[in-house]
């Protein structure tokens, strides 16, 4: 099947909230994209719109100081040429790269993937950049001739600029997070997060003798096992301290150990039990579930 | 509960507590972690763009690894609850899809297939919607030349005074003619080409992404396009100069209305394509049409900077108008033989 997507979408999940999209690899594992937020989408795009002026800019002053005499022609066709080729090019160049990210959404962690499974093709990345043209510069466009003109063409414009703002605003009226060129293109933009490998938390250490009962880890299930393990690899002693007299209230002992070490302790043999679970088929969700 | 027979499952599980379990999520982690950390190490040194610095076993290794790493994914989703390894290993499995199943093709190859193929196969597929746009931007020159030339005063109508500088009804034909034939004084020719081409294109790219409004914002900005080449049109054949206006315009204008026209027509393409989706959803059919217009529009840069030194340079540097003819002439018929010739489909 050649051209055919390797990896597959499938329907959207019923609940909206819910940003996570099934994409199943041809080797049969979900990866589960989640769709970014319309927030980092944002913070990317002000990132990559400074990166690109303050770049630009420092490029023209370069040329500047460069012209010695009456070279102040050469900086202009650079600003000229530069400004355009960076409006258009800067977001294309980057997306058309293997991470397909711009600098601003690698900071973010996301990046642009076709909605289909395919791979990203370069007609994709140039259509959902140009039609930037539409969502974001028009609309400052027609801000530029809102505050310029006399009044009448101003109101036009500030007509013109709502209109053109309702387009720039889609993705906030979709789940997906769509633009209109992520539409149009057939692409959305999801998080890739780039974690580091951490440590394993039941590797080393000693429990200090400690042991506990069934009945005491039979208190808890996996949701707050993955608390206690973000406590632990946070690693702050109020919190720790906090945390581990909570459990001690709970399973009625008495605070007769340091708070790391019992905690260690209490999470490497919770988890123990509970991965013994799930080999079985049992899976606790929380605490409330019945063990 | 002495006494009561001792069944295999308490032995085992006493077992487990004895030596610790047979499986162990800590024991799976041992042993594949190096695969992972290798895996990432390539990975990294794929993403940064250097991937021709990678061996030829390091290459061959890469398959494998990803499939290791997919298989440590499933199995430590059904058995591990360590959050940190399992966000870990998502992310891995992630970059390595998108890099596994990525871009296949190195980018001198994906720019030959561009020209060689992708390019014209975009432009000849818009054939419809170039014809429409080029009626449009015709009906536009012709209303504003009829209503000019029958009444002058309708050409502030149309060309604003910036734009005209001079060149109005009210100008002699001396001027108009000098217009044609003089270079500007001041002006370098290369920042006037650039002028004109980044002004040109950015006006090509709002056309197109104008599409989207089911095609008629473009269509109104093609029209008004139209209608200020009749308007100057009607001037300068009022005054005896239309053939030499004519190879004024022509010697560029073959490449940029050609442009301007495909722009228009991608832009179209995807309006059609959300108002009349035909058989497959509108979604599908709209993200089909933004790949096609999204090829066309590239060349249509391409084109624009033809358009740009031909205007820039060619037009001040040529004062012939039969010249001027013969290049405006030639451009149209490579353009139209690169785009429109038939030619072997590929294997």
């Amino acid at each position: 099947m050649i051209g055919a997507p390797p990896g597959q979408t499938l329907a959207a999940p019923a609940d909206r909230r819910d940003k996570r999209r099934a994409f199943i690899t041809p080797e049969g594992i979900d990866l589960e994209l989640r769709i970014a937020s319309a927030g980092a989408r944002l913070a990317a795009l002000v990132v990559d719109l400074m990166i690109l002026y303050a770049s630009l800019l420092a490029f023209y002053l370069l040329m500047v100081w460069l012209a010695l005499d009456g070279g102040k022609d050469g900086a202009e066709i650079f600003w000229l040429l530069g400004s355009f080729l960076m409006r258009n090019f800067y977001f294309i160049g980057f997306e058309m790269r293997q991470r397909a990210a711009t600098p601003g959404k690698r900071l973010l962690q996301m990046r642009v993937v076709a909605r289909d499974g395919g791979r990203l093709t370069a007609d994709a990345v140039v259509a959902r950049n140009l039609i930037r043209e539409l969502e974001l510069f028009l609309p400052l466009t027609m801000l530029g001739f809102a505050t310029a003109e006399d009044m009448v063409t101003g109101w036009i414009a500030i007509a013109g600029f709502g209109w053109t703002a309702i387009l720039s605003f889609f993705l906030l009226f979709n789940r997906d997070r769509m633009r209109i060129a992520d539409l149009i293109a057939g692409t959305w933009v999801v998080e890739a997060p780039r974690t580091k490998l951490s440590l394993d938390l039941t590797v080393g250490g000693q429990d200090g003798g400690l042991v506990f009962t069934d009945a005491e880890l039979g208190v808890y299930g996996v949701f707050e096992l993955q608390e206690l393990e973000r406590v632990l690899r946070g690693s702050d002693e109020v919190v720790m301290r906090n945390v581990a007299d909570t459990i001690r209230l709970k399973i009625g002992r008495p605070v007769a150990e340091d708070d790391s070490v019992f905690l260690h302790a209490y999470y490497r043999q919770l988890k123990l039990r509970l991965e013994r679970g799930l080999l079985f088929g049992k899976r606790r969700a929380n605490k409330f579930a019945a063990d | 509960m002495s006494g009561a027979p001792i069944s295999a499952f308490d032995r085992a599980e006493a077992a487990a507590a004895i030596d610790g379990p047979a499986f162990s999520t800590r024991r799976f982690r041992a042993e594949r972690e190096g695969d992972w950390i290798e895996f990432e190490r390539l990975l990294t040194t794929i993403e940064k763009g250097s991937a021709a610095s990678l061996s030829s076993d390091e290459l061959l290794q890469l398959p494998v690894l990803y499939r290791a790493t997919l298989s440590s994914l499933s199995i430590a989703r059904a058995t591990s609850l360590d959050r940190a390894m399992l966000d870990y290993l998502e992310g891995l499995a992630k970059r390595g899809y998108f890099v596994i199943y990525g871009v296949r093709t190195s980018r001198m190859r994906r720019l030959g297939k561009f020209f060689a193929h992708d390019w014209p196969a975009a432009v000849r597929s818009l054939w419809k919607e170039t014809i429409i746009i080029a009626l449009v931007i015709i009906l536009g020159a012709a209303s504003s030349w009829a209503l000019v030339a029958s009444d002058p005063q309708w050409f502030f109508q149309f060309v604003p005074e910036g734009m005209s500088s001079g060149r109005d009804p009210n100008a002699t034909a001396e001027y108009l003619r000098s217009t044609l034939f003089d270079p500007p004084g001041d002006e370098p020719l290369h920042r006037f080409a650039t002028f004109l081409f980044t002004h040109n294109s950015q006006v090509s790219i709002l056309s197109f992404a104008l599409g989207f409004a089911f095609g008629l914002p473009t269509m109104m900005l093609e029209f008004y396009q139209g209608l200020s080449l009749g308007a100057m049109l009607a001037v300068f054949a009022g005054k005896g100069l239309g053939l030499e206006f004519g190879g004024w315009l022509f010697i560029h204008g073959t490449t940029e209305l050609f442009a301007a026209a495909l722009s228009g027509a991608a832009g179209l393409r995807i309006g059609t394509a959300v108002v009349f989706p035909g058989a497959r959803d509108r979604m599908t059919a709209a993200s089909m049409a933004g790949r096609t217009a999204g090829t066309a529009m590239v060349g249509v840069i391409i084109m624009l900077i033809f358009a740009g030194l031909l205007e820039g340079f060619g037009r001040q540097l040529i004062n012939d108008t039969g010249v001027r003819y013969a290049i405006g002439g030639a451009m149209l018929t490579i353009w139209c033989g690169y785009f429109y010739l038939p030619r072997r489909r590929r294997a």
